[in-house]
C-alpha cells in the first residue's frame, strides 16, 4: 500500500496558486493542521487569529460576506465544540462558503478526549445549509479541497493529515454525493466512511476469500446524504447492512443510514459499528479502534451475527494494516 | 484622552441632530404606548448617537426614496433566490462608503426610527413591527431593515464586522466599518476575543459607538457583573479608547471623524436611560424593556408623553 505524508500541506499550496480569493485563518495550530507551508508561501493570504475560534469563525464569516472564501484549519473539537453557536449564526444561518477543515476526527488522537471529536457529524449535521464531508485516504484529502469549493454554501471537513494511505486511484478524486463503489455483491452491504474504510477493505478481502457477497461503498459526502444508491444495495441485500465509522454510532452515518432505511420502508436489519455511546480517551489509532471494535476484526465478527456463520480468520490472516507512529517527522508533535 | 477636533468633513449641524434624536424618542414612546410594550430606555439612552451618526459621521449613499419595508423573503439558503438583506436602507455599496452595523439588536426598534427619522425608511415602516410574516421585527434579523448580519446573539456583531473591515483592507476599500454596541454585550468572551485581533490586525478602519447607559437585562451592569475601568481594559487591549458623554452631539460628530492611526476606536458613550423622558426614573433598576402593568400607570405615561410632544414643538417655535 502506497503510503503518503503531509498530502493536504502540498496539495493546498498547489490547489491556492490561482485563487487569490481563498485565505486561510488558523488558531494556533498552524503547523498541526499543516498550512505552515501555505503561511509561508502566501502570508499575506494567512491570517493568524490566535486561540480564539469563536472571534475566528464570526470573523471568517464577515471576510466571505465580502466575496472571500475563508478556509478554517484547527482541530474538529474547537470548530464544533467551542464556536457553535457562530457557526450557527454567523456562518450557516447567511449560508457563506467558509471551509470547516476540522483535523483529528474521532479516535486519531491520543490527545484523549478534549481533542477527540466524537459526535461532531451529530451536531454539525442538523445545521441548515451546511455540507458534511470526511476523508478515508490519500485521493480524498488531495480532492477534497476542491470539491468544499464549489460548494456554493458552508462545509465541514473532516479531515486528514500526516501519513496517510492511498487506497483509491490518484485520478479518481471524491465527487460529491458520490459514494465509491469498492465492490458489488448481494449477501452483505457494507456502508464504512474516513479511516474505517481501510479497515472494512482488509476485512472484505478475506470474506470474499470465504464467499461473501459484499456490496462495500466508501461514504465521503455525509450531508447532504444521496440515498439513491444506497437504497438501491440494500433493498437488494440478503442479510443487511454494516455501517463503519470514526464516529460515534449517534447522530453519524449509522443514524443516516437508519433514516434512510426506514423512510424508504426497507425491511433489513442495519448494524451499526463505531464508537459506543461514550467518550474515549487518549491512545493510539490501533489501540483506540480495537479497543472501541472499529477494525477489520470487529466488522467480521458482526459479519459473522448476520449471516449466523463462522469463517475463521484471525488477524494474522488480515493483510497488514498500516500502522501510523504516534511520534513522526510528517507530523508537527504526537497530538 | 483629549478630543481632537480636525479633519472635520463636513459641518455638523447639531441643531438638527438633537431634533432628530428626540423624535428618535418620541417616535419610540409613541410606539410603547401604543402596543403596550417597548425597548424605550435603549431609545433614550442612544438616541443622540443614532441621530449623529446618521446624519453626520456616516459617509452612505442616500436612497432614492424612503423605503417601505417588504415582507419575509424566507431564509438564506441555496433554493432561496428571493432572499435579501436590509442593506439597501443604507443605498449602494462602493468603495469608498462606509458601513453600519447594529450589533445589540435589542435597540432594532431605535435602529427603525432613526432610518424613519433620516427618510430611509417610510414615515408609516412601523405598522409592520412585530407582524407575522414582515421584516420588522422586534430582534431584529439581517433581513430587517438597516439590518445585515446575525447579531442577536451578542458577542458576535463585532466580529463579523471585523471580518469585513479585514475584507476591505485586503481589497483596499477606504471605507470604514461603524459598529453600534451596548455596555453589556462587551462582556461576552467572544468581545474581548475580537478586541485583540482587531489591534492584532491594525483594523483602523473600525470605529465602535458603545452606549454605556449602566443597565442590561436583569438591572444594573454592576450587579449582574461589574465592567469597571472599561476603557482602561480597552487602552490594554490596543485599541484607541474615548469616553464621552453620549448626549453630546458634538463630541459624537467630532470623534467620528478622526484620522485612523493603526488602532481600532472605541468611543464609550455614557448615557442615562432616561434621557429627556424622565418618567422611566421610577422603573429603575428594571429598565431593559417597558411593560405597562396597569391601566393606570399607562395612562401617566400617556400624560408624560404629550408632555414631552409639547416640550419638543415649543423647541421649535
Amino acid at each position: 500500500m502506497e503510503i503518503l505524508t503531509k498530502v493536504h500541506a502540498k496539495n493546498l499550496i498547489e490547489w491556492a496558486k490561482d485563487k487569490p480569493n481563498t485565505l486561510v485563518l488558523s488558531a494556533d495550530l498552524t503547523s498541526s493542521c499543516e498550512v505552515d507551508g501555505f503561511k509561508n508561501i502566501y502570508p499575506d493570504r494567512f491570517f493568524s487569529m490566535g486561540i480564539a475560534e469563536q472571534n475566528m469563525l464570526s470573523f471568517a464569516g464577515g471576510l466571505a460576506r465580502e466575496g472571500f472564501i475563508p478556509m478554517i484549519h484547527t482541530f474538529a473539537v474547537f470548530i464544533y465544540r467551542r464556536a457553535y453557536d457562530q457557526i450557527a449564526m454567523s456562518v450557516a444561518y447567511p449560508n457563506l462558503p467558509v471551509k470547516m477543515y476540522g483535523f483529528l476526527p474521532g479516535i486519531m488522537t491520543p490527545g484523549g478526549a478534549t481533542h477527540q471529536a466524537i459526535e461532531d457529524i451529530s451536531v454539525m449535521r442538523s445545521l441548515p445549509n451546511m455540507t458534511i464531508l470526511e476523508c478515508g485516504d490519500a485521493t480524498d484529502v488531495e480532492s477534497v479541497v476542491e470539491v468544499a469549493n464549489n460548494i456554493d454554501g458552508p462545509v465541514y471537513i473532516r479531515m486528514l493529515r500526516g501519513e496517510i494511505p492511498r487506497l483509491f486511484p490518484a485520478d479518481e478524486p471524491m465527487k460529491l454525493g458520490e459514494a465509491r463503489v469498492i465492490s458489488e455483491g448481494t449477501d452483505i452491504v457494507i456502508l464504512s466512511s474516513g479511516i474505517c474504510t481501510e479497515e472494512a477493505m482488509r476485512a472484505t478481502f478475506e470474506l470474499r476469500k470465504k464467499g461473501v457477497s459484499i456490496h462495500h461503498m466508501h461514504i465521503s459526502t455525509l450531508k447532504p446524504f444521496n440515498s439513491k444508491p444506497i437504497v438501491e444495495a440494500i433493498s437488494k441485500s440478503k442479510y443487511g447492512v454494516i455501517t463503519m465509522e470514526n464516529h460515534s454510532i449517534i447522530g453519524g452515518l449509522g443514524s443516516i443510514v437508519s433514516e434512510v432505511i426506514a423512510e424508504h420502508g426497507i425491511g433489513k436489519k442495519i448494524v451499526r459499528i463505531g464508537i459506543p455511546d461514550s467518550f474515549v480517551h487518549g491512545a493510539s489509532k490501533q489501540y483506540l479502534m480495537k479497543y472501541y471494535g472499529l477494525d477489520s476484526i470487529a466488522l467480521i465478527k458482526e459479519v459473522e451475527n448476520l449471516t449466523n456463520k463462522e469463517f475463521n480468520i484471525s488477524e494474522s490472516d488480515l493483510s497488514e494494516a498500516f500502522i501510523v507512529a504516534v511520534h513522526s517527522q510528517a507530523k508537527a508533535e504526537a497530538l | 484622552m483629549n478630543i481632537v477636533l480636525q479633519n472635520k468633513k463636513k459641518d455638523l449641524d447639531s441643531k438638527a441632530v438633537y431634533k432628530a434624536a428626540n423624535n428618535i424618542r418620541r417616535r419610540v414612546m409613541e410606539h410603547t404606548i401604543k402596543n403596550n410594550g417597548g425597548y424605550l430606555s435603549q431609545a433614550c439612552s442612544s438616541a443622540e448617537i443614532f441621530a449623529t451618526l446618521y446624519l453626520d459621521v456616516l459617509n452612505m449613499a442616500p436612497v432614492d426614496e424612503p423605503l417601505y419595508p417588504g415582507t419575509f423573503p424566507g431564509v438564506p439558503s441555496n433554493n432561496n433566490k428571493n432572499y435579501f438583506t436590509g442593506a439597501n436602507y443604507h443605498g449602494i455599496k462602493s468603495e469608498a462608503y462606509d458601513r453600519f452595523y447594529l450589533s445589540p439588536t435589542h435597540y432594532s426598534l431605535v435602529l427603525y426610527t432613526a432610518l424613519i427619522e433620516v427618510n430611509r425608511m417610510s414615515q408609516n415602516g412601523l405598522d409592520e413591527f412585530n407582524k407575522d410574516g414582515g421584516v420588522v421585527e422586534m430582534i431584529g434579523a439581517e433581513h430587517s431593515p438597516g439590518m445585515e448580519l446575525m447579531t442577536g446573539s451578542l458577542g458576535q456583531g463585532i466580529s463579523q464586522a471585523s471580518g469585513i473591515a479585514m475584507a476591505r483592507k485586503i481589497k483596499k476599500e477606504t471605507g470604514r466599518i461603524v459598529v453600534f454596541m451596548s455596555d453589556g454585550e462587551c462582556q461576552s468572551g467572544q468581545f474581548w476575543e475580537c478586541v485583540q485581533a482587531m489591534s492584532h490586525h491594525k483594523l483602523d478602519n473600525m470605529l465602535i459607538y458603545i452606549d454605556a447607559n449602566g443597565y442590561q437585562c436583569d438591572g444594573p451592569i454592576e450587579s449582574v457583573m461589574t465592567m469597571d475601568s472599561f476603557d482602561k481594559r480597552l487602552e490594554t487591549f490596543g485599541a484607541r479608547v474615548y469616553r464621552i458623554n453620549g448626549h453630546n452631539v458634538e463630541a459624537l460628530s467630532a470623534l467620528g471623524k478622526l484620522p485612523p492611526d493603526g488602532r481600532p476606536t472605541f468611543i464609550i458613550c455614557d448615557t442615562d436611560v432616561a434621557r429627556n423622558i424622565s418618567i422611566l426614573k421610577e422603573r429603575a433598576p428594571k429598565m431593559h424593556y417597558v411593560r405597562f402593568t396597569s391601566e393606570e400607570e399607562k395612562e401617566r405615561y400617556k400624560v408624560a408623553f404629550d408632555s414631552f410632544k409639547r416640550t419638543l414643538s415649543e423647541q421649535e417655535e
